[in-house]
């Protein structure tokens, strides 16, 4: 692609695509037009000269193409019905610009009758405008298992008339709730990778808080979502420190702080300042404030970390929060406390190698050492990551 | 489009309701009614008798078992349905909300192919 092409790709690529779909009402249309309409820009931009509004020009490309693809499909009856959107947008005209249908795309992806993995890989293909190659990668799928997802959330769209629209002002905060989530999902992946090679995957993760911003900018004056910006943003900071070059885990207190992004944190300091006149903060708000601490230039203050994870606890009863919050517990002072607190996770967490890990660490401190090698040895059955079997193995190795 | 509206209920907890409840459920069913037909949305829509009265057929290869009973002994049992007219999902599941029944489970209806078509 020539840089124009490139640049035009990054700037208006997810826009076009949310219009072609709300005036054209199919998915697959608009996509292979639009991508038809970018292939004929690397033609004959370089020939004729980058045009003087490339937004227009593309819609006007792809539109066009749109058309003729519709009409040749026509007698063809095995095609998905129509999408449902509100009466279709004005083209843009001469002047105007290319108008901004992305939010109508943003809820429509995380619509709670599409589960929120596939909301995961719509919105990043219709919103983030990744390729379909690019968020199997990122989901750690083969390129063919992830086009299947992707196609049968586009029917699932189109045959269940989930629509391609904003909803009502009634269900706006349920919905921003899910489409925080899914946004939340796909951070969380990049964070903390659950299966594969590498634990930290920050393209990932940016693609989440890309997605946060773009709520954000799109449904302004939302806490919630300046929350969630807040805590990605806190927590992505940290991303050079958390793995060393050979991609092995280095815990919080072992990482070099110096290799924390300054001025990323103080961005994510300044998105919870405005948050600050919040009569209840919510849990994303909670998450952050606790993200805040990690991030700030040690002594990390553990007493008010415990405390913002007894009212998280309190408010979600996630047994994910209650294994942070014994951690937490337990670095005031009280392994025991902590270890009480782990009680009753069992059932919930079974599976995951984090409760038995965090449990072997807590009996190491109480200095019970055969208890926490064979937490430690059930902590490495689980474990589904490469480094996380490294770090494992060597504090196994360590009490031993 | 069209959309089956499938209505679950627990029946023992439907078996022990008193008389208010019973009365209070079916007038919210006639409030929906009403507004679906003030929508001219309403196409048809039943209520069925327990399960205990259904008979289920099981085919395995050319052999027919006829039995007692419904196709999946769970808690929630199909207690009747509606056909409404929509102009989307979220239409009906604001409908489907004004219900109380244990789980509402919507289905688009796959049109019929016109002779011509």
């Amino acid at each position: 692609m020539t840089g124009a092409v490139e640049q035009a790709y990054r700037d208006h690529w997810s826009r076009l695509l949310a219009l072609l779909v709300t005036r054209l009402r199919r998915f697959d249309v608009a996509e292979d037009s639009l991508q038809d309409a970018y292939v004929a820009a690397t033609r004959t931009w370089p020939v004729d000269g980058v045009p003087e509004r490339p937004a227009a020009w593309l819609y006007t490309s792809a539109y066009r193409r749109a058309l003729d693809r519709v009409r040749r499909e026509e007698a063809d009856a095995k095609r998905l019905p129509l999408l449902v959107t509100e009466p279709a947008p004005e083209a843009p005209g001469e002047e105007g610009d290319v108008p901004d249908e992305r939010l109508r795309m943003l809820f429509a992806c995380c619509h709670p009758a599409l589960k929120p993995e596939a909301g995961a890989a719509l919105m990043l293909r219709f919103v983030a405008g990744l390729s379909t190659a690019e968020i199997a990668r990122l989901f750690l799928v083969a390129e063919p298992a992830m086009a299947a997802r992707l196609t049968r959330a586009k029917a699932k769209m189109a045959l269940a008339g989930i629509p391609v629209r904003e909803p009502s002002a009634a269900d706006l905060p349920e919905r921003l709730d899910v489409v925080l989530k899914v946004i939340y999902l796909i951070f969380t992946e990049g964070y903390r990778a659950t299966a594969g090679a590498l634990l930290v995957r920050p393209q990932v993760a940016g693609e989440a808080i890309r997605l946060g911003y773009l709520a954000a900018e799109l449904l302004p004056g939302e806490p919630r979502t300046l929350a969630l910006l807040s805590l990605m943003v806190l927590q992505h900071a940290r991303r050079d420190a958390r793995t060393t070059p050979e991609g092995d885990l280095v815990l919080l207190p072992d990482q070099d702080r110096a290799r924390w992004r300054r001025d990323e944190i103080a961005h994510g300091l300044a998105l919870l300042r405005v948050l600050e006149a919040t009569p209840m903060p919510g849990e994303y708000h909670l998450q952050a404030l606790i993200a805040a601490e990690h991030a700030a230039p040690g002594p990390t203050d553990w007493q008010r970390i415990a405390s913002l994870y007894a009212e998280l606890d309190r408010r979600t009863g996630s047994p994910a929060v209650r294994l942070n919050r014994a951690v937490a517990v337990a670095e005031t002072g009280s392994p025991e406390a902590g270890l009480a607190l782990l009680d009753g996770l069992d059932g919930p967490l079974a599976g995951n190698h984090l409760l038995p890990a965090v449990r072997a660490e807590l009996l190491t401190r109480l200095g019970l050492v055969a208890e926490a090698a064979a937490e430690f040895r059930r902590a490495l059955d689980l474990v589904r990551t490469d480094p996380e079997r490294a770090h494992l193995e060597r504090r196994l190795a360590a009490i031993a | 489009m069209q959309y089956a509206v499938l209505i679950y209920n627990d029946e023992k907890f439907n078996a022990a309701r008193d008389d208010r409840e019973i009365r209070e459920n079916g007038e919210r069913h006639a409030r929906l009614m009403t507004v679906l037909r003030e929508r001219s949305a309403l196409v048809g829509g039943e209520r069925l008798q327990d399960s205990a009265t259904a008979t289920t057929l099981r085919r395995d290869g050319e052999r027919v078992a006829v039995t007692d009973g419904p196709y999946a002994e769970t808690a929630e049992q199909l207690g009747g349905f509606y056909l409404v007219d929509a102009a989307d999902l979220d239409e009906v599941i604001g409908w489907a909300r004004q219900l109380t029944e244990a789980a509402i489970e919507i289905r688009p209806i796959l049109p019929m192919r016109s002779p011509q078509g």
